[in-house]
C-alpha cells in the first residue's frame, strides 16, 4: 500500500458498506439516465450531498494540518448564502448599469460578494489565530457564535426566498450528465492537491503543523501560512454556502450549515489526518466525506428516519477513529498476543 | 501607602462580575422594575438548566477536555423521561434512570478518550450524534408531561417562598443553586477536585507528581454526563415536555458561559462560581434585549460572540503578563 496506507481502513469501511448493500439492496447501484440528459440514482445522490461535505473537509483539512481547528465554518456558510441571497432579490434597476446583462450581473455580484464575505471571515478567524495567538478552537468559537446573528442581520432575520435560473444552477443544475456541484467539488479539490503537492505549499502547511518555530527558523513564514488556510477554510465555506442556498433556493441564517463543520472534521479525521497537525492526506478527506455521505444515503434509501441517520454515523466515525489510534491498536494486539498461547502479536 | 496587591489570577473573575454588575446597572438605569426580585428570579428559573449544563461544562474544560454533547444528551433525557412516564412507569423512576444512563455515557466518553487517547473533541462529538439520534429513536415527535403526580408535586410542593408578593424559589432553581455550592466545594476543597486543575494545568507534571490522569478524566467526562443529564431534568421540568430538537447548541452556550466566566479554555484556570455568573450574564444580555423591545434578537448571538472575544483577549493578555512575572 505505501503511500496509501491511509486509506485502508476507511476504504474498507466503504466496501463493507456498498457490499452490505450489493447483497441486500442491489437497487441501490442503479444509475438511470433521465429524458433530460443526466443520470440519477443512489450513487449519483451521493456524488452530488457529499460534494458540500467535500469542499468543506477540503479547507478542513488544511486547518488541521496546521494543528488548528476551524469550528466556524457552518456559521460563514449562514453568511455566504445569506450574502448572496440579498444581492439576488434586489431589484434589476439596481443592476441597470450592466446594462443588458442585468441578470448575469446581479449574479456575478451575488457570487462574488458571498465568496469575498466568506474568506473575509477566514482572514479573520486567520488574524485571531496567526495575528493573536489564540488558540484555534476558541478563536472560532467566536465567529462560530457570532457568525449565524451576522448572517440574520445580513438577511433582517427573514428567510430570503429567491428564483434566479443562474444562482439555481449551482446547487440543481447538471453539467455533462453529472450535478453541478459535483463538477465544483471535484474543481475545487483537484485545484487545493495540485497548489499543496506540486508547489512547496504542502510541505509549509505540514512543517508549520509539525513546529511552528521550527520552521520558522527554517524561514518560511509561519504565520502567513495559518492566515492562508484560515482563509481557504474561509472561501471553501463560501462555496459551499452557495451551494446549500441555492439548492434550496433560499437563505436560512439558522440552519444553513447547521451542524456541517462537524462533518467536515469528521470526515479528514476519519481520512487518517491527525487532529496534532503535521500530516496531511486530502485523498483521504475525499473518501471521508463520500463515506460519510454513503452511511446518510444508505439509511434513506432504507426508509430510516434522517434524524436517526445520526446514530450510526456517530458509531461508524469512532469505530475508524478507534482503528486507527495506535494506542487502541497496540492494546488490541496485545490482548490477541496474551490469548494466543506463545503466540507473537 | 502600600499599592493593594490583587493576584493576577482573581482579575477574569473581576472582570466577570463587573460585567454582570454593568449589565444589571444599565437595566436598572433604563427601565422601571428592572431591579425588582422577580426579575431577578425570572432570570435564575430560565438558565437554571442553562447553568447546570454549564457546571458540567466547567469541569470538563478545567481539565482540558471538551464536551459538546451536552444539549444532545438534554434532549435525550428530557425524550427519555416523558416516553416512560407515557409508558406508566412512575416519573420517579424516569428520572433515576436518566441520570444513571447520563452518567454511564459520560463515563463511556471519558474510557474513549482516557484509555484509547481519543481527542475529546471528536468523541464527545460522536457523542453529541448519538444522542441526539437516539432521542429521534425514543420517539420522533415532542413529547407532553400532563397531569403527573411527581411533577405536580415537583412544581407546587417543592418550593421556598421568598418575599411578600406570592415570589418562590422554585425546586429547579434551589437544585441548581444547591449543585453549585456542591461543585464549588468540590473544585476548591478536595482531593479530586484539586485533580482536575492539576491535569488542566499539565497532564505531563500531573503524571509525574502520581496524580491518577487516567482515572481523573474518566471521572470528569462522568461528571459531565450526569450534569448533563440532571440539566435534562430540570428542562423537562421547566417545560413539562420532550422534545428531540430541544437545545440543539447550548453546549456553545455553556462553553461561551464558562469562558466568560473567566476560565482558561486551555484548562486548568477558573473558578466555579465564574460560571454562574457567566450563566446570568448571557440570560442578562437576553433580558435587557427583551426590556427594550424593538432590538432584534439576533444581536444576543453577536454580542455574546463579541464578549466571548473580549474574555479571551483579556485572558491572553493576562497569561503572557504571568508568565513574564515568573521568568
Amino acid at each position: 500500500m505505501g503511500r496509501f496506507h491511509h486509506l485502508k481502513w476507511p476504504l474498507v469501511a466503504l466496501g463493507l458498506l456498498l457490499l452490505y448493500n450489493l447483497i441486500f439492496k442491489p437497487s441501490f447501484f442503479v444509475v438511470e439516465m433521465t429524458a433530460d440528459g443526466y443520470l440519477y440514482g443512489s450513487l449519483i445522490d451521493i456524488l452530488n450531498h457529499s460534494s458540500k461535505v467535500v469542499i468543506l473537509a477540503t479547507g478542513m483539512t488544511l486547518v488541521i494540518a496546521t494543528g488548528g481547528v476551524d469550528i466556524s465554518v457552518g456559521s460563514v456558510m449562514a453568511i455566504a448564502g445569506a450574502a448572496a441571497a440579498s444581492v439576488i432579490v434586489m431589484p434589476r434597476d439596481v443592476f441597470a448599469f450592466a446594462g443588458g446583462g442585468a441578470n448575469a450581473m446581479a449574479f456575478a455580484l451575488a457570487v462574488l460578494l458571498a465568496l469575498a464575505l466568506a474568506t473575509c471571515c477566514g482572514v479573520w478567524n486567520g488574524f485571531l489565530t496567526a495575528g493573536c495567538g489564540i488558540q484555534p478552537m476558541v478563536a472560532t468559537l467566536v465567529l462560530m457564535v457570532a457568525g449565524r446573528g451576522i448572517a440574520q442581520l445580513i438577511t433582517d432575520g427573514t428567510i430570503i426566498t429567491f428564483d434566479d435560473p443562474y444562482l439555481n444552477f449551482i446547487g440543481n443544475g447538471h453539467f455533462l450528465t453529472l450535478p453541478f456541484t459535483t463538477w465544483i467539488a471535484a474543481t475545487l479539490f483537484i485545484t487545493v492537491v495540485l497548489l499543496t503537492r506540486k508547489t512547496a505549499l504542502g510541505l509549509f502547511v505540514e512543517s508549520v503543523g509539525n513546529n511552528e518555530k521550527a520552521s520558522r527558523y527554517a524561514g518560511i513564514e509561519a504565520r502567513g501560512v495559518k492566515w492562508l488556510v484560515y482563509a481557504v477554510s474561509g472561501f471553501c465555506a463560501g462555496v459551499a454556502g452557495l451551494m446549500v442556498s441555492s439548492n434550496i433556493k433560499c437563505a436560512d441564517a439558522n440552519h444553513a450549515g447547521l451542524y456541517l463543520e462537524l462533518d467536515a472534521i469528521l470526515a479528514t479525521v476519519i481520512g487518517g489526518t491527525s487532529m496534532a497537525g503535521g500530516r496531511f492526506y486530502l485523498s483521504g478527506s475525499l473518501v471521508g466525506a463520500v463515506l460519510i455521505q454513503t452511511v446518510a444515503t444508505m439509511m434513506y434509501a432504507n426508509d430510516v428516519n434522517p434524524a436517526i441517520v445520526a446514530v450510526p454515523k456517530a458509531v461508524i466515525v469512532i469505530v475508524v477513529c478507534l482503528l486507527q489510534s495506535e494506542t487502541f491498536r497496540s492494546k488490541l494486539s496485545l490482548a490477541f498476543s496474551r490469548k494466543a498461547k506463545g503466540g507473537v502479536a | 501607602m502600600k499599592k493593594p496587591h490583587i493576584p493576577v489570577r482573581f482579575v477574569p473573575i473581576g472582570a466577570t462580575i463587573f460585567v454582570f454588575l454593568l449589565a444589571y446597572a444599565i437595566g436598572i438605569a433604563n427601565f422601571r422594575n428592572f431591579g425588582s426580585l422577580r426579575v431577578f428570579l425570572n432570570l435564575l428559573h430560565d438558565n437554571a438548566y442553562l447553568g447546570v449544563a454549564a457546571i458540567g461544562a466547567m469541569v470538563v474544560i478545567l481539565s482540558g477536555g471538551i464536551d459538546l454533547s451536552v444539549g444532545s444528551v438534554i434532549a435525550f433525557t428530557g425524550m427519555l423521561i416523558a416516553k416512560m412516564i407515557d409508558c406508566g412507569v412512575n416519573a420517579c423512576w424516569a428520572i433515576l434512570l436518566a441520570i444513571v444512563l447520563g452518567a454511564l455515557f459520560g463515563m463511556l466518553q471519558g474510557v474513549l478518550i482516557s484509555t484509547f487517547e481519543l481527542p475529546p473533541f471528536l468523541v464527545t462529538l460522536g457523542g453529541m450524534f448519538f444522542a441526539r439520534g437516539c432521542s429521534y429513536i425514543v420517539n420522533e415527535e415532542a413529547m407532553g408531561i400532563l397531569n403527573n403526580p411527581v411533577f405536580n408535586f415537583i412544581e407546587n410542593k417543592l418550593e421556598i417562598p421568598i418575599g411578600s408578593r406570592g415570589l418562590t424559589l422554585e425546586f429547579i432553581d434551589i437544585l441548581y443553586l444547591v449543585l453549585l455550592i456542591i461543585a464549588i466545594v468540590f473544585t476548591q476543597r478536595t482531593h479530586a477536585g484539586r485533580c482536575i486543575y492539576a491535569v488542566g494545568e499539565n497532564e505531563q507534571a500531573a503524571t509525574l507528581m502520581g496524580i491518577p490522569v487516567r482515572r481523573t478524566k474518566i471521572m470528569v467526562y462522568t461528571i459531565a454526563g450526569f450534569c448533563s443529564a440532571v440539566a435534562g431534568i430540570v428542562f423537562t421540568i421547566y417545560l413539562k415536555s420532550g422534545n428531540p430538537l430541544s437545545c440543539v447548541g447550548l453546549e456553545m452556550d455553556a462553553i461561551a458561559a464558562t469562558v466568560i466566566g473567566g476560565t482558561l479554555l486551555t484548562g486548568g484556570v477558573g473558578y466555579m462560581i465564574g460560571s454562574f455568573f457567566g450563566v446570568l450574564v448571557l440570560g442578562l444580555i437576553q433580558v435587557l434585549i427583551m426590556f427594550q423591545g424593538n432590538i432584534n434578537s439576533w444581536w444576543t448571538r453577536i454580542i455574546v460572540g463579541a464578549l466571548v472575544l473580549v474574555f479571551i483577549f483579556m485572558q491572553n493578555l493576562i497569561t503572557k503578563i504571568s508568565k513574564k512575572s515568573r521568568a
